[in-house]
């Protein structure tokens, strides 16, 4: 059908594009865009599997139920719907750190809205799993500072020494790994999130660890398996805090007050 | 010469008719023209602006002068009511505005950015759908920033789009292919893989290609504002953007057909037509709905013989622009089950073809055989004014005058009109601020009614009690009662429901026409009546006692006067079935001779001994009067199957061959007759108001019966002859209505 000269071009526009792909400053980040390309945990639609249908009853805890009456207290009564997020997020720490439809559904129920809407905002959100994840959900920072910075490395680090892909959990259930954007954390690039989901929402906590290298967080990695709790923040003995690596070098005296105007002058 | 002189004459005329168009500058005049002084003078020097042409015939009310604004469109000054927005000002100045996203019936979402204009003053350029527009507003539409911004959306808006429109329904009537030739670039630059998108199942009537789809949310907002059916929603986010239902499920409006027309592109497009024609081969007819009582306005699409599909056609007063699925995907049902020749049944009791003549002795023959009082006539739930008109002067004639209409029950009510019609108008409904309906799910019945409650709900928080059967609303309403029992606690100031009809502003009171059949209907009537002047619901300026029809035919009917009640047919010998399929034949004696005059063979036929074929809507000329008393016409699309006849004709020559002509020959003559009979039905598109005379309502005898209300539609898909022969029609009912 094709004239063998457009073939022929084809064929040669494909081998630049490989070429470019396989630069050898972005191949790792290719291979990782190739495995996954999604930075939340499932697709956009449901499928019903034995543990996630809608038929599947899902209530809140009676600890939670408090906790839910105290979120809705935030909103006007007729603006339930606002507290959708902060419903859902609990849900997802009752739940083992992802959301069944049904607890999708149960909230719609409680905020008053169809069910799809809440389904909306849950989609959007990459910090809501809709499937299974891990007793302990690592979030690597994929965004510009933290790319830079090496995030892609220690995302492969992590993968290889758990083996696991993207959003897969390991064997033994303890950990998965997910991408996520910009965690306002930049000045300690790069930096992973690592949520606790071990003991429901009680014993739920969400930590960062910042200026990991790929060694460090598979000790981080190793330290949360023996059940000890790696200090969070910055791994970097040399930096408190967002500090500059051995200690203050600008800001040393009183910062100067800012130049005032005179108002009474004018 | 004297040709020159005539044109001198006239050319001022001319002038001064175009003068507000384009046209204008187009003037060709002849050179002796140019060198006369005269018209020389009269030349006037061009204004800087000419008025222009605003676009799809927009225009405004400027209320308070106080509260607009002037604002300009590429220098030319328009005034508009404060709040409104930039590319409505366009609108009015004649200059369109792409736009994908932005629908005026729907609520603004300002995420396709298409529409971006130039506001001098502003930094980037403004989505003008979304921006209100503020005093001295200088907007620029063909300035090289606002050309290079939509180049710009459109080229990523083609990013991810699969660009297959050689295999796309929506081809040449495609949004994104219009506005791409126009605005968009010739070529892209994205190398890039595309995205695909998983198809979504929404039911058997709209076929989904999600790739296709840009992420304007039209079909979100519509299933949730319009349909009222919260299913769709936008999941996910960024290029992994899609739209679906999340779990599993079908769209369950009976207005969903709605979202193939509002897609702009080819994501949601109608499935029974996929494939089937280009719209460039299709040929428009204007025409009126009937299947049932609202009336829609459509428009058929045919190529050559056949029905292609069915669109909605824009009438603010009637349907807005949507149309029900049932208008929508019925068209399949007139090519099946058709009659195409007049039959007789055997004596072994098959249909054998016969010619017009042998059929029409044989009836007459029959038809003069029996006492006059023994003709029976029924017109059928399609029937338009013109036949029926017909059927019942032929009747007459022959010395009977039970004729009626089928729906209209017993002892129907034709004498005043208010007492049958929906009196407040369908766009009226919107005013109301209080609705209770009785007796009538509307969202079957009517869903173009309710689509307009459900408007009126959603803007205003009006609150509805229903009485009836649990039934399915899609709208907040109150369930006050099954049966009469509740409209006498409220007629006597015993329910609670009382003081809000007492407190309400223009309360409605919708009453279904499904209880027409039921032996106390005048006493339900009578109730409905008390509470309407208890509740102040019919005033001067506001009549909110409504009747809801069922079927396209009633209205008419009933000014016709095909008014006798039912119970003739237990004595009728000969009854002629004028499309009646649904009439009730059980009483019918044995013996009685039918003749069934119809364009499908539906229920009407199992007991017809003669079968006349007539055309159905889609190719005749008939007068429909639709739930409002708004007379509407239908136009023919296609021609008429085998040897089948407009109703009207049919029964003129039998009228002939029996030996009492009617005295008209021509459609014209026929409507000339109905202007006597009931002149409204001429007055095209006019509603009447009717009067409000309680006091000339006849004394009823009827106790109230306390048996609850029923349902009087029990398939929205299936409710008469062309949609009963319909398999869409019959695939609805079977995927959409399993419980
Ligand atoms: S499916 Fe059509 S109407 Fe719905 S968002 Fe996509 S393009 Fe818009
Ligand atoms: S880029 Fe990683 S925290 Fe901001
Ligand atoms: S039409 Fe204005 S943003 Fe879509």
């Amino acid at each position: 059908m094709f004239s063998p000269t457009s073939r022929l071009a084809a064929k040669r526009l494909h081998g630049i594009r490989r070429m470019f792909l396989q630069s050898p400053s972005v191949s790792a980040a290719a291979a990782a865009a190739e495995t996954s390309r999604s930075y939340s945990t499932a697709l956009n639609y449901h499928i019903d599997s034995p543990d996630n249908n809608p038929n599947m009853k899902w209530e809140f805890s009676a600890n939670n139920l408090e906790k839910v009456k105290e979120i809705l207290s935030h909103y006007p009564s007729n603006y339930k719907q606002s507290g959708v997020i902060p419903l859902l997020d609990l849900a997802q720490q009752q739940h083992g750190g992802w959301l069944p439809v049904s607890a999708m559904n149960e909230i719609a129920r409680i905020i008053e809205v169809a069910p799809i809407r809440v389904y909306e905002v849950a989609t959007f959100y990459s910090m809501f799993n809709r499937t299974k994840v891990g007793k302990y959900h690592l979030l690597v920072c994929g965004t510009t500072p933290c790319m830079i910075s090496g995030s892609r490395d220690i995302e492969n680090a992590l993968l290889k020494h758990l083996g696991v892909k993207r959003n897969e959990v390991t064997k033994d259930g303890l950990f998965s790994i997910g991408e996520m954007e910009c965690m306002g954390c930049c000045v300690n690039a790069p930096m992973i999130a690592i949520a606790d989901y071990s003991n429901g929402s009680e014993g739920y906590s969400y930590n960062y660890y910042e200026d990991v290298t790929p060694k460090r967080v598979i000790e981080i990695v190793e330290m949360l398996r023996k059940g000890q709790s790696p200090p969070v923040g910055t791994q970097n003995p040399n930096r408190t805090r967002g500090g500059p690596e051995g200690g203050n070098t600008t800001l040393l005296g009183e910062p100067k007050p800012p130049p005032c105007r005179d108002l009474d002058a004018c | 010469m004297s040709f020159l002189r005539a044109l001198r004459r006239v050319h001022p005329l001319i002038r001064a008719n175009f003068s507000n168009s384009r046209v204008t500058s187009r003037w060709i005049s002849s050179t002796p023209d140019l060198h006369n002084p005269e018209a020389a003078a009269a030349a006037v020097p061009e204004p800087e602006f000419r008025p222009r042409t605003p676009v799809g015939g927009a225009r405004i009310e400027i209320q308070n002068p106080d509260d607009s604004v002037e604002v300009f469109v590429d220098g030319y000054p328009v005034k508009l009511p404060k709040g409104m927005t930039v590319m409505q000002a366009c609108e009015l100045a004649g200059v369109d505005i792409p736009r994908f996203c932005y629908h005026s019936r729907l609520s603004i979402a300002g995420n396709c950015r298409m529409c971006l204009v130039e506001v001098e003053k502003s930094p980037k350029p403004v989505a003008s759908c979304a921006m209100p527009v503020a005093p001295g507003m200088k907007i620029k539409t063909d300035t090289p920033i606002a050309k290079k911004a939509r180049e710009g959306v459109m080229e990523f808006l083609l990013m991810n789009h699969p660009l297959d429109c050689p295999i796309c329904d929506q081809g040449g009537e495609c949004d994104l292919q219009d506005q791409s030739m126009v605005f968009g670039s010739d070529r892209g630059r994205f190398t890039e893989m595309k995205r695909s998108v998983v198809d979504k199942n929404l039911g058997p009537l709209v076929k989904t290609v999600m790739t296709r789809c840009i992420q304007c949310t039209r079909c979100v907002r519509f299933a949730s504002e319009v349909a009222g059916v919260q299913d769709l929603g936008m999941l996910g986010r960024g290029s992994g953007e899609e739209i679906g239902t999340y779990v599993e499920k079908l769209m369950t409006s009976e207005l969903s057909g709605n979202v193939i027309d509002i897609c702009p592109v080819g994501a949601l497009t109608s499935k029974p037509f996929a494939f089937k024609a280009r719209n460039w081969e299709l040929k428009g007819t204007e025409s009126i709905d009937v299947t049932d009582a609202v009336g829609s306005n459509i428009r058929i699409d045919s190529r050559g013989p056949e029905v292609m599909r069915i669109l909605p056609r824009l009438n603010e007063d009637i349907n807005e622009e949507w149309i029900s699925d049932k208008t929508r995907f019925c068209y399949d049902g007139l090519k099946r089950q058709r009659l195409n020749d007049p039959m007789i049944r055997d004596h072994d009791g098959k249909f054998k073809p016969v010619t017009w003549r042998d059929a029409l002795a044989i009836v007459a023959e029959v038809a003069h055989g029996v006492n006059p009082d023994e003709i029976v006539g029924i017109a059928g739930q399609l029937s338009d004014a013109e036949s029926m008109i017909a059927l019942k002067d032929f009747l007459n004639r022959m010395g009977s005058n039970n004729v009626m209409c089928e729906g209209n029950g017993l002892n129907p009510q034709a004498d005043i009109r208010s007492s049958f019609l929906l009196n407040s108008n369908i766009a009226g409904l919107e005013n109301a601020d209080l609705f209770l309906i009785v007796g009538s799910q509307p969202r079957v019945e009517a869903p173009l009614v309710n689509a307009r409650i459900q408007k009126t709900v959603r803007a205003t928080q009006a609150k509805v009690a229903y009485i009836g059967p649990p039934a399915n609303f899609n709208y907040d309403h109150e369930h006050i009662g099954t049966g009469p029992q509740t409209l006498l606690d409220i007629a006597e100031g015993r329910h609670p429901f009382c003081s809000a009809i007492l407190s309400a502003k223009k309360p409605a009171i919708i009453v279904g026409a499904g209880l027409f059949g039921r032996k106390d209907k005048d006493a339900i009537v009578a109730a409905v009546e008390t509470i309407s002047k208890l509740g102040g619901v019919t005033r001067p300026g506001w009549n909110g006692l409504n009747y809801l029809l069922l079927n396209a035919a009633q209205a008419s009917a009933l000014d016709l006067g095909l008014v006798s009640s039912p119970d003739v047919i237990r004595s009728a010998k000969f009854v002629y079935l004028m499309g009646a399929d649904d009439a009730n034949l059980d009483d019918l004696p044995k013996d009685a001779f039918v003749l069934y005059q119809g364009h499908h063979g539906d229920r009407g036929v199992y007991r017809a001994n003669v079968i006349f074929p007539s055309s159905a809507f889609s190719e005749k000329e008939g007068t429909y009067e639709n739930t409002e008393g708004c007379a509407q016409w239908t136009i023919p699309a296609v021609p008429t199957v085998g040897d089948s006849r407009d109703d009207w004709k049919i029964v003129r020559a039998l009228s002939e061959v029996a030996g009492v002509r009617l005295p008209y020959d021509s459609l014209m003559a026929v409507r000339a007759r109905l202007s006597r009979v009931a002149p409204n039905l001429l007055n095209v598109d006019a509603r009447e108001r009717s009067t409000i005379s309680e006091e000339l309502r006849p004394e009823f005898k009827q106790k109230l019966s306390m048996a609850p209300f029923g349902a009087a539609v029990e398939n929205f898909y299936m409710t008469d002859s062309i949609t009963r022969s319909s398999k869409i029609m019959a695939q609805c009912s079977s995927t959409l209505l399993k419980k």
